[in-house]
């Protein structure tokens, strides 16, 4: 294992839709500085939005919405437990990067007057803008980046985020073809490494059938939290309703503007609106528990031209192969329903609202270290929210580097990671990846998949404490395994993290997300706060504690509106 | 440890007459890093049983070589 040492101004972990952007957005503001994208795939087809997007889901455009009302809705619909200023900036930024987007080649659905042809998918307001032909957009991102002749190192995987006297001062990573140890310094380092895609275990029992992208592992959730940074609400889980067994959207957002809806076993509707949130999932949840599942996405109420226009673009964009998914079980959205199903759970807050915790210039907790994207905790962020959360870390970050020198490196930190990463290889018939991923991903469901209850969640607790002994035992035969050996580490912190923050908050919130049996209503007066996870760095401990929520910038009042998404 | 090898059903499938010997877009492109090249016949295959049927090495080949099959155990 060589050890291959570099030095940049900005270091951007993580390729993908917020990674891309900000390492434009570095370049276009420091054009003197050196700015590395680091990606473990290759930029070109990496991250959630590998082949492409079918639309936006936060797109607050100028004479349809205000940012302000955006903030009103996340506020709602995340029951209250939020930063509105992060939230605020992507109003405030979202309608300059379609614009921008836009100038790159990206195509925005219009109307007949040449207007943005936005759709109402959320409970109230119009914030969903297709893009019917948005399957290359991570090659026009790609583009850019070449364009703006930033340097990237494709197939190597962040493994530690380096720190010395609390600051962010560089990562290790690792080399997934050669096996050789990355060590690369940097003044400020962002994060935008995606969700975590791989915690819970898909029922059809194949680990990389997820709904994420699986080499989204938690990397960064992880990564922040062994360099002490803050997470928070990591109990507000991502659970989705997916097809069944394919695992992928089933994409109301797309065909209910058409006039599909999401049904029951009569073909009713029981949801008022298909806008992903904890308060839906618990309606589906309580529909199959009722004798009404299962639930499907309902068109073939719908005539021939409108289902194949729906067809043309489900087929085309994010996950094009759902057209073979249904072909082979001679599925036909004419005659029948895409049959839905409750997803595993994963942590991201580009969907639902758990991650390491930024301020409105995704700061973390350290200084230098920023935030962006999937994981960073910004509720309800989608793609919009990314680029944004992208570009504002990386001009902030722009200007923080400009009084800053590049730190030391402690060569004992940089010891003990290299045995750490060597330790699978020095045992090549230790235990698969495979066995030891999956099992662990199984106590996942078994213990924490909602509704929590007490007694499962410790016993998950302390499963996964006692996990880190069975990942002493993995074996890896070549560097490919030892990536997936080091992404164990990644699911098994993001696990433990999972059990605690959900066992200490005392109630339920967040619908689904975080319904505990035992505490099963919402407890303002108690709860309406923060719950952060940290890393005591006196004994390396995992701690959990309340922090006040940060001052509404536009006051809502949360007991008259309540987000209620059922149907009488 | 004693180890066993298992057959698995593989979802990439690649039409061996087609592939190119020196080309490699289907292992460049591909998120999970699942392909290779057999090196006793230089054509790619699936070295990884890891595959999120996302379809870019499909979409990316310049010769048509590559079929991917949605994963048994969800098909």
């Amino acid at each position: 294992m060589e050890i291959i040492n570099l030095e940049v101004d900005f270091l951007v972990v993580g390729g993908g839709t917020a990674g891309c952007m900000a390492a434009v957005k570095a370049k276009q503001k420091s054009p003197d500085s050196s700015v590395l994208v680091l990606e473990k795939a290759n930029i070109r087809r990496s991250g959630a939005i590998a082949m492409g997007m079918d639309g936006v889901n936060t797109a607050v455009i100028p004479g349809n919405s205000t940012p302000e009302q955006y903030v009103r809705e996340i506020t709602i619909a995340n029951d209250g437990i939020l930063d509105q200023s992060a939230v605020h900036k992507t109003g405030l930024l979202g309608f300059d990067v379609i614009q921008e987007l836009e100038e790159w080649g990206v195509k925005f659905q219009k109307d007949n007057e040449g207007k943005y042809d936005l759709k109402q998918v959320h409970r109230v307001g119009k914030y969903v803008l297709p893009m019917p032909e948005g399957k290359d957009l991570k090659k026009i991102l790609s583009r850019q980046v070449k364009r703006n002749k930033i340097k990237v190192i494709n197939r190597v995987m962040a493994t530690r985020v380096l720190t010395q006297n609390g600051r962010a001062i560089g990562i290790t990573g690792l080399d997934v073809r050669s096996g050789d140890m990355y060590v690369i310094k940097s003044k400020a380092i962002l994060l935008c490494t995606g969700a975590c895609g791989r915690l819970g275990l898909p029922a059809s029992g194949y680990l990389y059938g997820t709904y994420e992208n699986p080499t989204n592992a938690g990397d960064g959730y992880s990564m922040a939290y062994q360099a002490g940074a803050k997470l928070s609400n990591i109990e507000c889980f991502q659970i989705n309703p997916l097809i069944k067994d394919y695992n992928g959207p089933a994409c109301a957002y797309v065909a209910s503007p058409f006039g599909a809806y999401t049904a029951n076993a009569s073909g009713n509707r029981f949801i008022s609106c298909d806008y992903w949130s904890g308060q839906m999932m618990l309606e589906v949840w309580r529909e199959l528990n009722s004798g009404q599942g299962p639930v499907h996405l309902k068109m073939y109420h719908l005539d021939e031209s409108t289902i194949s226009e729906i067809e043309t673009i489900l087929f085309d964009n994010e996950r094009p192969s759902r057209e073979r998914f249904h072909a082979g079980r001679g599925e036909n959205y004419r005659r029948d329903g895409v049959e839905m199903n409750i997803s595993e759970i994963g942590l991201c807050s580009g969907h639902s609202a758990s991650g390491v915790q930024v301020d409105e210039f995704m700061r973390t907790s350290i200084p230098g270290l920023y935030a962006a994207g999937d994981m960073a905790n910004v509720p309800h962020n989608y793609m919009i929210g990314a680029f944004v959360s992208g570009r504002v870390a990386a001009e902030h970050a722009m200007d923080y580097i400009k009084d800053i020198d590049h730190g030391d490196v402690d060569s004992d930190f940089i010891n003990t990671e290299k045995e750490r990463l060597l330790a699978p290889l020095n045992n090549p018939n230790g235990i698969p990846h495979t066995q030891v991923e999956y099992k662990l991903r199984r106590f996942v469901n078994d213990y924490l998949q909602p509704p929590k209850s007490p007694k499962n969640m410790k016993i998950g607790l302390e499963k996964f404490i006692d996990y880190k002994n069975v990942i002493d035992e993995l074996g890896a035969r070549d560097p490919h395994e030892l990536m997936r050996c080091m992404e164990i580490h990644f699911i098994r912190d993001c696990a433990e993290m999972a059990a605690k923050a959900s066992l200490y908050r005392t109630e339920s919130r967040w619908g689904l997300y975080h319904y505990r049996l035992d505490f099963p209503n919402r407890n303002d007066e108690e709860w309406m706060c923060n719950t952060i996870i940290k890393k005591s760095l006196d004994n390396n401990e995992m701690t959990i504690f309340k922090e006040d929520l940060k001052p509404y910038l536009f006051d809502v009042n949360l007991n008259e509106e309540k987000y209620d998404v059922s149907v009488a | 440890m004693a180890l066993t090898s298992n057959r698995v059903d593989v979802p990439v499938i690649v039409d061996e007459s087609k592939c190119l010997d020196k080309c490699k877009a289907c292992i460049e492109v591909c998120p999970l890093d699942v392909l290779a090249k057999n090196p006793d016949t230089g054509k790619a295959y699936m070295k990884y049983d890891e595959c999120w049927f996302c379809l870019p090495c499909e979409k990316e080949c310049p010769v048509g070589a590559i079929t991917v099959q949605i994963p048994f155990l969800l098909r």
